[in-house]
């Protein structure tokens, strides 16, 4: 799905947390919003998963205005931070959550059981269901919160630090495992990191973002040839 | 080596150890022991069957209905305020937030009697509002929902002291993975916000029980102590008390004090029974 932010900005309080910003993401591309802690990079994720809402500008998807539609409304998978698993609920019910969530659409329990299993395969952890989330190392819990992502059969993956709580030996193993899931899904995928090598590693699309404004936009290899401004330059050689 | 360090840095000598755990063990035994073990003595000394008698008075049985009816309305109701409150403090961000907190601590800090006084001054027949309910056949002082009110208002911190502190230190990121799963506002509620409060929301309840079935002094103002009709137990005790009826007063007493050690003794049970969840809810 084809992602665009048009003059999107947003206020906290007094300060500007973005000024406005234009941004088009391609259809099925992986991309990393990159810049230091308080650039804005995560509340614009949130803007696009419908947690926070913009005080001007839109959001399209796919041509379409979305910039009304509630969070339920916007099927994105959202992976967050600390992953945010539901602590009493085991591995296969945290799976499950978002399929029970649909009412009367809910599908039957057998399909719910066929495709949570699909799920855990999908990351590689067929035996965990029956697990609790303080069962699961870090990098288990992460690759738990995507699976719970991806049940919704989401129409864009967003994920927020997907690898900020992570040891450095890990964090290089579920970097290819992301990519892995965004080549198989083909969904639009939007990360959030403030590690430059992260983003440069494994995006198609790069956006650095720096107080609230978009630095520059491009591929990897041409942020790191022809950095656009000083900021960017000090950045990603930092 | 660095072991006996700390040993001689954190503990006492032997003497003062064993001097400050009989004086912790004394104080809890003429503070609490000595005058539990009197009032279960006392209603026991004419025998088992003339205490059992006495309970079974028609003005006894309406003391401990109308004390069950009290804590059967006024814990359930407090409850939900309590959650309400505690989601309004932890998930908004408000002016007078402060404020709402300071307001939810006034009945710790307030004196139970003045409270009875507020609903007495508030809802009583000299007042505008008070005497249009009389007038109307609602009448709130000396009758049941004056008493509901004052034991409301003496318990009403219990619940939502208990749900703020876990709700804040949980922050919201499980309710919005909840959201942006497409679950409803209320759904997220349910299966995920009350899963995570439950156990502090259950010593919640369970304190607020134990507390408004004791609570004594709002109540006795705003109650008329009108005896089988606003008597709740505690102010039957004392009534029975004041008339020289020492084996119906503790028999009373001792089933009220029952009362609360059932509730203590379910609480324990609960925290011995779940310590592996609350540990891991806790780790997480």
């Amino acid at each position: 799905m084809q992602i665009d932010i048009d003059e999107i900005s947003k206020l906290f309080g007094a300060t500007a947390a973005l000024h406005p910003v234009s941004l088009a993401l391609p259809s099925g591309a992986l991309v990393a919003l990159l810049g230091p802690s308080g650039s804005g990079k995560t509340t614009l994720l949130r803007i696009l998963g419908g947690l926070e809402f913009p005080d001007t500008g839109r959001v399209l998807f796919d041509g379409q205005d979305a910039t009304g539609l509630t969070v339920q409304e916007r099927r994105a998978g959202f992976v967050f931070q600390s992953y945010a698993l539901f602590r009493h609920m085991t591995v296969f019910e945290n799976i499950a959550y978002g399929l029970r969530a649909r009412g009367r659409q809910r599908p039957a329990e057998a399909e719910i059981t066929r495709r949570v299993t699909r799920l855990l395969e999908l990351i590689q952890l067929p035996d965990i269901g029956k697990r609790y989330p303080t069962q699961l190392s870090g990098g288990q819990r992460q690759r738990v919160a995507l699976a719970r992502a991806l049940a919704i059969e989401p129409r864009m993956l967003l994920l927020d630090e997907p690898f900020g709580a992570l040891d450095a030996k890990v964090r290089k193993e579920l970097r290819q495992g992301l990519r892995d899931i965004h080549d198989t899904t083909g969904l639009t995928t939007v990360f959030v990191t403030h590690d430059q090598d992260e983003a440069m590693e494994l995006a198609d699309l790069v956006v650095v973002m720096s107080m609230g404004r978009i630095e520059q936009i491009g591929r990897p290899q041409d942020i790191r040839a022809r950095p656009a401004s000083d900021f960017v330059r000090s950045f990603i050689s930092a | 080596m660095s072991d006996t360090v700390i040993s001689h840095v954190t503990s006492e000598p032997r003497p003062v150890r064993a001097a400050l755990i009989g004086f912790a063990v004394l104080a809890m035994a003429l503070l609490v022991g000595a005058p539990l073990i009197t009032v279960f003595a006392e209603a026991l000394t004419d025998g088992l069957p003339v205490a059992l008698e006495s309970l079974s008075h028609p003005e006894a049985v309406d003391a401990i209905r109308l004390t069950l009816i009290v804590a059967a309305v006024s814990v359930p109701l407090n409850a939900i305020f309590g959650i309400a409150a505690a989601w309004t403090i932890t998930k908004f961000q408000f002016k007078g937030k402060a404020l709402l907190l300071t307001l939810i601590d006034i009945p710790f800090s307030v004196s139970p009697v003045v409270a009875g006084l507020c609903i007495v001054l508030t809802f009583g027949a000299n007042s505008a509002f008070g005497g249009w309910l009389v007038a109307n056949g609602f009448p709130v002082v000396f009758a049941l929902p004056g008493i509901i009110l004052a034991s409301m208002f003496v318990t009403f911190p219990f619940v939502a002291r208990e749900i703020i502190p876990v709700m804040i230190e949980q922050g919201r990121s499980e309710e919005e993975a909840a959201l942006t799963l497409g679950a409803s506002g209320w759904r997220v509620f349910f299966t995920v916000t009350l899963p995570n409060i439950r156990w502090a929301l259950l010593y919640g309840v369970l304190l607020c029980n134990a507390r408004a079935m004791g609570e004594f002094g709002a109540v006795a103002v705003v109650s008329g102590k009108i005896r089988g009709l606003t008597a709740t137990m505690p102010i039957s005790i004392e009534m029975l008390y004041n008339e020289y009826q020492s084996v119906a007063a503790f028999s009373m007493a001792a089933v009220l004090a029952l009362l609360a050690l059932v509730t203590l003794a379910l609480k324990t049970l609960l925290e011995w029974r779940y310590a592996s969840q609350l540990a891991a809810n806790r780790r997480h």
